[in-house]
């Protein structure tokens, strides 16, 4: 298990994080810039904090209070580079030994040759990084990383720039490390769609912080701040007011473009409250209006549509976006907005 | 036509020519080069990845030979390497010889002339290595040491082979240094480049012809080598 406290300071980027992870695959999410990759090497010890206390299993790797920075050589964090990494005046043989050279060369010999097998490496030993295909390299830099036997293991993007199938291999493979080494594995990426593919948990950076942690599922149910909810990037966020609560029948009534609608019951809130309504393009539904609408209906303007990898985005000039199977160019619509996906956001 | 007479007989090779300033200068160029290599290489990594109070200062240091007038850097070696000094008794020691006005001294001179560059040209070919390389060692548990060797040489190496032969055509050159601390004795620290001064000095015009000739041609053949050295054929070294 990996303990961490950091505030590193680097112009006038501060990052200030505070975070466990357990083994199984903890995904640090945020936009480019956010912080993400910086905190892994932080971890690995490439840049030292300016403060705070990194714990792997028992042993203390940084204390800035006790003046201990364990170096990189020394911290057992397999790191896996956004490039890879693998050293290219080297066969993959001689970059799987390099992790291995402090063994005797007896069991050098049989790890390398168990991570050969282990990652269907056979055809591409005696080549050099330049010579492997995609797949071979990010395998090969994921099985060099296992060889030296880390405790703790860092991927920075390592799907960032592949196409699709080569990114499900990519995923087929950390899933098998997963299973097969008991260790925290910290997956980087800004990839939503990866993050709640393979994250066990999921930590959300912004600007240096960390804003929410849980389980993806439970992040994308439920983003905790407005902040979150625009980095996932996947919701409509409407201005409204709490115009009802009633606890008993687990309701309320909300107003939003100057529509009231029924809602769920939000603890915590009140009356009157001036909130964020969070709701997900795929939860809401659209439907030509011809006639009258629904309790549940908000009438909207088309305004255009985009065409997207499962159907299409149909755009409202209410600033509500709807997914829908097909376009269709019917201006006015009415928006169905299910009391049981809606979600609010103080602000 | 008489000149014309005269080239023909020296490139027959019936008048003899003196080659010896251009062994000796070949050898002090080979020797001061060696030395060179592993003192620049060592100070481009020490230059290059590690932080030190005064590495600003060392830096500057490295690169005063090439701002200085020869004149006065060999002003400051006589006075540093001199019989009076104490580098010069302790050399005088333990070789049983002065250092200067003896071929030695022209390494030392060359090797002045010729480092600065080399030590300029091995740090870039080292900062030019992806820091991800090392990076990657360095996580695999490898030591500086481990990594210097296995991985950042290896990848700077073909930058830092031709920057070594373009020291070494640099250390064929060195005159107001070599002159200074060196002298200019037949035979013995005689190198080409003094060679040639004294030959257009006393009028020998002939002589001062050939070994300009063969000095360029020599100029000319390294400067191909390190062109072609530092030329990635292969994929993997452009990476």
């Amino acid at each position: 298990m990996i303990k961490a406290r950091i505030r590193k300071q680097l112009g006038s980027f501060t990052l200030e994080a505070e975070f466990e992870a357990r083994a199984g695959v903890t995904v640090l999410f945020g936009a480019s810039g956010a912080g993400k990759t910086l905190t892994l090497d932080c971890l690995a010890g490439f840049r030292q904090p300016d403060e705070g206390r990194i714990l792997l299993d028992d042993a203390i790797l940084y204390d800035a209070a006790a003046k201990v920075n364990v170096p990189p050589r020394d911290r057992r964090c397999g790191y896996v580079f956004q490039n890879y990494a693998l050293f290219p005046h080297m066969t993959l043989r001689q970059n799987l030994e390099f992790a291995v050279e402090p063994l005797p060369r007896l069991e050098r010999h049989r790890r390398v040759n168990e991570m050969i097998d282990k990652f269907k490496l056979g055809d591409a030993v005696a080549r050099r990084p330049s010579e492997l295909s995609g797949g071979q390299r990010q395998r090969g830099s994921i099985a060099r990383a296992l060889l030296a036997s880390p405790k703790l293991l860092l991927l920075d993007e390592p799907a960032r720039g592949l196409d699709a199938p080569l990114r499900n291999d990519l995923y087929e493979v950390l899933r098998q490390v997963r299973a097969e080494f008991a260790l925290p594995i910290i997956l980087v990426t800004h990839d939503l769609d990866e993050g709640c593919q393979l994250g066990d948990e999921m930590l959300i950076m912004n600007h240096g912080r960390l804003v929410q942690s849980g389980p993806p599922a439970s992040i994308v149910a439920h983003p905790a701040s407005l902040d979150v909810a625009r980095l996932l990037g996947q919701y409509n966020l409407l201005p409204a007011e709490i115009l009802q609560l009633d606890p008993q029948r687990g309701t309320s009534v909300l107003r939003v473009l100057d529509r009231e609608i029924p809602g769920r019951y939000y603890p915590g809130h009140f009356k009157g409250d001036r909130v964020w309504l969070c709701v997900r393009h795929s939860s809401l539904t659209a439907r030509p209006l011809d006639g009258r609408l629904g309790p549940h209906e908000i009438p909207a303007t088309l305004q255009r549509t985009s065409t997207r990898a499962r159907g299409v985005l149909l755009e409202f000039e209410q600033g509500l976006a709807v997914e829908a199977a097909e376009a269709d160019n019917w201006k006015e619509w009415a928006v169905a907005f299910p009391p049981s996906a809606l979600h609010v956001l103080s602000k | 036509m008489r000149t014309r007479v005269r080239w023909a007989l020296i490139i027959a090779g019936s008048m003899p020519i003196d080659w010896s300033p251009l062994w000796l200068s070949l050898r002090v160029a080979a020797i001061s080069t060696l030395v060179s290599v592993v003192l620049g290489v060592a100070l481009a990594w020490l230059l290059a990845h590690s932080r030190f109070r005064g590495r600003d200062f060392l830096d500057a240091a490295v690169m005063l030979p090439l701002v200085l007038p020869p004149t006065v850097l060999g002003y400051y070696l006589l006075v540093l390497l001199g019989r009076e000094s104490a580098l010069g008794h302790l050399y005088e020691m333990l070789f049983g010889q002065p250092l200067v006005f003896t071929w030695q001294a022209a390494v030392v001179a060359a090797m002045f002339h010729s480092l600065p560059l080399l030590v300029k040209w091995s740090r870039s070919a080292l900062e030019s290595v992806d820091h991800s390389y090392e990076w990657a060692a360095r996580s695999l548990g490898a030591s500086e040491w481990r990594t210097f060797w296995r991985v950042s040489l290896p990848l700077a190496g073909r930058s830092i082979a031709a920057a070594a032969a373009l020291s070494f055509a640099r250390a064929l050159g060195d005159f107001g240094v070599t002159i200074m601390i060196a002298g200019n004795i037949p035979g013995q620290t005689q190198t080409v480049s003094v060679a040639i001064y004294d030959a257009v000095e006393s009028g020998n015009g002939a002589l001062a012809r050939t070994l300009v000739v063969v000095v360029s041609l020599v100029a000319v053949v390294i400067l191909t080598l390190a062109n072609r050295i530092s030329r990635p054929e292969s994929a993997e070294a452009a990476k």
